[in-house]
C-alpha cells in the first residue's frame, strides 16, 4: 500500500564516542566526588527539616521577596523535603550520566503473534472446552444461564434504591408562602420599604417559625435579592409591575442556569451577573436573560407590605426556581 | 565467597525456590530502554501518582469528610465561631494546626495538577508520534480512560473540603446530572441523598476519591505498564534503529538509577511548590453555602475548557409536551465532552481504516511526516484552547481590560472558525517542511559561507548531510491512496458503495505529501556534482 521506491541504506548505529569519564580516571573520580556532594546535599535538606519542624515557632512570620509575608516553619519544613528529595535525585541521575555505562545496545523484538501451531492448539481446546461442556447442544441451560445473570444484575441496581428520596414535588416548592416575611440575611429581621434607598441591594430569605432553623437546602431555594429602583424605571407589563412594591423588586438569587448565586450588581446599568457563567439579568425588564447562557429570566418573587409596614411575598414564586430540569413545565 | 555474597545468595535461592524469579529476571534486568525526553513523560505522570497516593494518606488522617455542622475553634482568627461543615473545619485544621499539614495539602494539590498536565502532554506526544498505532490501541485506550477518570478524580478531589468556592463547583455538576433527560432529577437525588446540597454528597465522593477511584487507577496503571513492558517500547527512527529492533540503555543499572533518580527529582520539585506556591487558599473563601459566591470563581484547569464549553453556549432551551430539556448544559456539559472522549480512545481504528494499514509499528513517526494527524491534532487542541481561554473569560477581562461580551463572542465565533483554520495551516506546515527535508537531503545545509568562483559567480557553499541525518530524514514510508473500486471487473458494484468512498476520499487527502528524495535521485546528484 505504500508507494515505496528504493531507501536510503541504513549507516547503523554511530560509533561509540567515550565520555571523560570513561577514560580519565581523574574525571571518574571527580565525578564520584561530585555525586557523593550531591547525596549530603540531601542529608542537609532533611536536617532542616528536622530543625524547622521542632525549633522553629509556629507563629513566626518572615518576609520573602515575591511570596510576602510567609511562615517561616511551613516553609522552612517544605524546603527541607524539597531539597532532600531533589537532591537524591540529582545525585542519582548524574551518576547514572557520568559512570554508568552509557552505550547504547541493541535488543531484537519478538513478534508479538503466537506461533500458529499454539494458536490452533488453542482454539482446539476451547472448542473441546466448551464441547465437553455442552453449551451448544444443551440450548435450555444456555437460555437459562443468560437470563438468571441478566436478572441476578437487578439486585446490584435495587440496591441503591435508598440512597436517596424520590424528588416528588418538592423542586417546585420554596419556604415562600402568600404572607411570608422578609428577613435580613444575615440576621433575620423584618424589612421596612424605608430601609433599602434607591439603588440599594438585599440579599432576603423568608422568615422562620420560631424555633426552626433554616438548612443549606431551604437557602439553595429560598435566597431572594432585594433591588430598589425608581419606578419609572422598570419595563414590565402590569401583572409583574404589580409583583413590585414602591420600585424593590424580588428575584430568586439562585440562577436559572446551574444554580450558582446570582449575585453580582452592577447599579448603573441596572444588570445582576451570575459569575460561574456570565448570564447576565436585566432588571428592569423581570431578569430578562440578555447575555450568557441561561435560558430563562430568574423567577420573581410577589411583594408588598402587611398591616405592621414589613415587606411580604404575596404569594409563593409561580414557577421552580433554579436550574432546569426534566420535570419543570413551561 | 564473603559474607555478604554468601547472604545475599541464600536469600535469592530462598526466594528462587519458592517462586522461580531467577529465570524471568535474568531476562529482565537487561530490558532495553530506549532514551528520549519526551519518553519521561508519562513517568512524571506515574510518579505525580505515587506522590498523591503519599500524601493523600497523610491528609485523611485528619480530613473529616462530614457535612455534619461544626462551629470552628481552631487558629485561624477570622473564621473563629463561624458555623461550617466538619470537612471545612479539619481542613483548616489541617492547614493551621497540622505541622506540614499546609504543605502535605498544597503538595497534594499540586501533584493533582502535575498529574493531569502530564497525562495530557504524554498523550499529545504519543498521538503526535504514531506511538498508539498496532499494537498500541489497547494501551491508548487505556491511557484514554485514565485521562477520563484523573479529571474525575480531581474534581471530587477539590469538591472534598466543603469551601465556598469547590461548594460552587459541586453546585454546577448537580445542575448537569439535573439537565439528564427522563432521569436526571432523580439521579441527583440519589446521588445528594434527596435536594442540594444534603448531608451525604461528601460522605460519598470521598470514598469514591480515596478508594474506588484510586483502586481503578491502580488497576489501569498496572496493565497499562505490563503492556509497555511486554510490547517493549516504542523508538524514534534513526541509523541502526527498525521495526525489529530497540536500542536503548539496559533497565540495569543505567535505567533505574535515572528513573529512580526521575522520582525523587519530581517528587522534589513537587515539595518545593507545595512550600513556596500557595494553592487552593481556601480559608480565604469560608464555608459553603448556596446563597453566596466569590467573583472569579476559577475550576482547577483540567476544568476549564469545560466550563469554558458551559459559558459560551448560546441559551437554548426546549419545552415540550410539559417537559424540559436544557440544551445549553447538555450539549457543552454532556454530548460535546461525550463526542470527544470517545472520538479519542477510536481514533487508532479511525486511522487504520482511512490508511488501510494494519501492520505493527514500533517506529515512530516524525509529526511532519504524517500531515493530515498532526493537522487533526492542531486542530483539536484549538478546540480546546478556545474552550479552555473561555473558561477564564472573567479573568481574562479584568487583567486585560475587555468586556466579557467581547471574549465571549470571539469564543463562540472562534470555535467554530479556528479550529479548520488551524487544520489547514498545520497541514501547510507539515508539508513545508517535508519540502525543507527534501532540500537537505538533496542540497545539503546552507553554510553560511560565501565563495567568488574564478569566472567571478558567487555561490553559497551548501555541506552534504551526514548519511545518518540523510537516512533519518527519508526512512519513513509515504503512504499511498487507496483507489476507489467502484465495481469489480464484472461489473459488480462494490458493495461498501459509500463507505468505500468516503475511505477513499480521507486516504487520498491522507497520501499528500511531498516526494522524499529516493536513492536514485540522491546518487544522481552525487554522480553529477562530485
Amino acid at each position: 500500500m505504500s508507494k515505496e521506491l528504493e531507501p536510503l541504506s541504513d549507516p547503523g548505529l554511530p560509533e561509540h564516542i567515550h565520555r571523560k569519564a570513561d577514560i580519565d580516571p581523574i574525571a571518574a573520580k571527580r565525578a564520584e566526588r561530585q555525586v557523593a556532594i550531591l547525596f549530603s546535599l540531601s542529608a542537609v535538606g532533611t536536617l532542616l527539616f528536622i530543625y524547622s519542624f521542632f525549633f522553629v515557632n509556629e507563629d513566626l512570620f518572615i518576609f520573602i521577596p515575591i511570596m510576602g509575608s510567609t511562615n517561616a516553619q511551613q516553609l522552612g519544613i517544605g524546603i527541607g523535603m524539597a531539597a532532600s528529595l531533589l537532591f537524591i535525585g540529582f545525585g542519582a541521575v548524574h551518576w547514572a550520566k557520568t559512570l554508568m555505562p552509557d552505550q547504547e545496545v541493541i535488543a531484537e523484538r519478538d513478534e508479538l503473534k503466537s506461533e500458529q501451531s499454539d494458536r490452533d492448539e488453542f482454539v482446539k481446546s476451547a472448542k473441546a472446552g466448551a464441547e465437553s461442556a455442552g453449551l451448544g447442544r444443551r440450548p435450555l441451560i444456555k437460555r437459562s444461564l443468560a437470563a438468571a445473570a441478566g436478572l441476578a444484575g437487578l439486585p446490584a441496581v435495587l440496591l441503591l434504591r435508598d440512597l436517596g428520596p424520590l424528588p416528588g414535588n418538592s423542586l417546585n416548592e420554596t419556604s415562600w408562602k402568600s404572607g411570608t416575611r422578609l428577613v435580613t440575611d444575615p440576621g433575620d429581621r423584618p424589612i421596612r420599604p424605608s430601609d433599602l434607598e434607591v439603588g440599594a441591594v438585599a440579599q432576603v430569605m423568608p422568615e422562620l417559625a420560631p424555633g426552626k432553623k433554616r438548612t443549606l437546602e431551604n437557602i439553595a431555594k429560598d435566597a431572594v435579592l432585594l433591588i430598589r429602583l425608581r419606578p419609572s424605571e422598570f419595563q414590565l407589563d402590569a401583572e409583574r409591575f404589580s409583583w413590585t412594591y414602591e420600585g424593590i423588586i424580588a428575584f430568586s438569587k439562585i440562577c436559572s442556569h446551574m444554580g450558582c448565586a446570582v449575585a453580582l450588581y452592577e447599579q448603573s446599568t441596572k444588570h445582576l451577573l451570575c459569575p460561574c457563567h456570565q448570564s447576565t439579568f436585566d432588571v428592569t425588564r423581570a431578569a430578562k436573560v440578555i447575555f450568557g447562557p441561561a435560558a430563562r429570566p430568574l423567577p420573581q418573587l410577589a411583594i408588598t407590605v402587611d398591616a405592621d409596614g414589613f415587606l411580604i411575598a404575596k404569594q409563593p414564586f409561580t414557577e421552580a426556581v433554579g436550574p432546569s430540569f426534566w420535570e419543570r413545565k413551561s | 565467597m564473603t559474607a555478604r555474597e554468601r547472604i545475599a545468595g541464600n536469600v535469592a535461592n530462598y526466594v528462587d525456590e519458592r517462586t522461580g524469579a531467577a529465570a524471568w529476571l535474568k531476562k529482565n534486568l537487561n530490558k532495553v530502554f530506549p532514551d528520549h525526553w519526551s519518553f519521561m513523560l508519562g513517568e512524571i505522570a506515574l510518579y505525580s501518582f505515587i506522590i498523591l497516593l503519599l500524601s493523600g494518606t497523610f491528609l485523611t488522617f485528619w480530613f473529616d469528610p462530614s457535612m455534619r455542622h461544626v462551629v470552628y475553634e481552631g487558629s485561624y482568627q477570622p473564621l473563629k465561631d463561624v458555623e461550617m461543615s466538619a470537612a471545612y473545619a479539619s481542613t483548616l485544621h489541617i492547614s493551621f494546626d497540622v505541622r506540614g499539614g499546609l504543605l502535605m495539602r498544597q503538595i497534594h494539590h499540586w501533584a493533582a495538577l502535575i498529574f493531569v498536565a502530564a497525562i495530557v502532554v504524554h498523550l499529545l506526544r504519543v498521538f503526535f508520534t504514531g506511538a498508539f498505532r498496532k499494537p498500541r490501541e489497547f494501551n491508548w485506550i487505556l491511557g484514554v480512560a485514565l485521562l477520563t477518570l484523573a479529571i474525575v478524580e480531581g474534581f471530587l478531589g477539590y469538591s472534598l473540603p466543603d469551601d465556598l468556592l469547590s461548594g460552587t463547583g459541586i453546585r454546577i455538576a448537580h445542575a448537569i446530572i439535573q439537565s439528564i433527560p427522563v432521569v436526571g432529577t432523580y439521579l441527583s437525588f440519589f446521588a445528594f441523598g434527596g435536594a442540594f446540597p444534603g448531608e451525604v454528597f461528601i460522605p460519598r465522593i470521598y470514598i469514591v476519591h480515596v478508594l474506588l477511584l484510586p483502586g481503578i487507577f491502580l488497576a489501569l496503571i498496572t496493565v497499562h505498564l505490563m503492556l509497555v513492558w511486554y510490547q517493549k517500547h516504542t523508538q524514534y527512527p534513526g541509523p541502526g534503529r527498525t521495526e525489529k529492533n530497540v536500542v536503548g540503555y539496559p533497565l540495569m543499572p543505567v535505567y533505574m538509577a535515572k528513573a529512580g533518580g526521575f522520582f525523587f527529582i519530581v517528587f522534589g520539585i513537587t515539595a518545593f511548590l507545595g512550600a513556596v506556591a500557595s494553592i487552593n487558599p481556601l480559608w480565604l473563601y469560608g464555608p459553603y453555602t448556596p446563597g453566596q459566591i466569590s467573583a472569579g470563581s476559577q475550576p482547577d484547569w483540567y476544568m476549564g475548557w469545560l466550563d469554558g464549553l458551559v459559558r459560551m453556549s448560546p441559551p437554548l432551551e426546549t419545552y415540550l409536551f410539559g417537559k424540559t430539556i436544557s440544551w445549553n448544559i447538555l450539549i457543552p456539559g454532556l454530548i460535546i465532552p461525550g463526542i470527544i472522549f470517545t472520538g479519542m480512545a477510536l481514533y487508532p481504528f479511525i486511522e487504520s481504516w482511512i490508511t488501510g494499514d494494519k501492520r505493527e509499528h514500533h517506529l515512530l513517526d516524525r509529526p511532519r511526516n504524517v500531515p493530515n494527524r498532526t493537522a487533526l491534532g492542531a486542530m483539536s487542541l484549538t478546540f480546546m484552547v478556545i474552550a479552555m481561554i473561555n473558561g477564564g473569560n472573567d479573568i481574562i477581562a479584568t487583567h486585560f481590560d475587555l468586556t466579557i461580551n467581547q471574549i465571549m463572542w470571539f469564543s463562540r465565533i472562534g470555535i467554530i472558525v479556528l479550529p479548520p483554520l488551524a487544520f489547514v495551516i498545520t497541514k501547510r506546515i507539515c508539508l513545508s517542511l517535508q519540502r525543507k527535508d527534501r532540500e537537505l537531503v538533496l542540497h545539503g545545509r546552507e553554510t553560511g559561507r560565501l565563495v567568488m568562483l574564478p569566472h567571478g559567480e558567487f555561490i553559497e557553499v551548501h555541506e552534504e548531510l551526514s548519511p545518518a541525518k540523510k537516512f533519518a530524514l527519508t526512512q519513513h514510508e509515504q503512504p499511498a491512496a487507496i483507489e476507489l473500486v467502484k465495481e469489480d471487473a464484472r461489473g459488480v458494484l462494490n458493495p461498501k458503495g459509500i463507505r468505500a468512498k468516503i475511505q477513499a476520499r480521507l486516504s487520498s487527502a491522507n497520501a499528500e505529501n511531498i516526494a522524499k528524495p529516493t536513492a536514485a535521485e540522491v546518487k544522481e546528484l552525487e554522480s553529477g556534482h562530485h
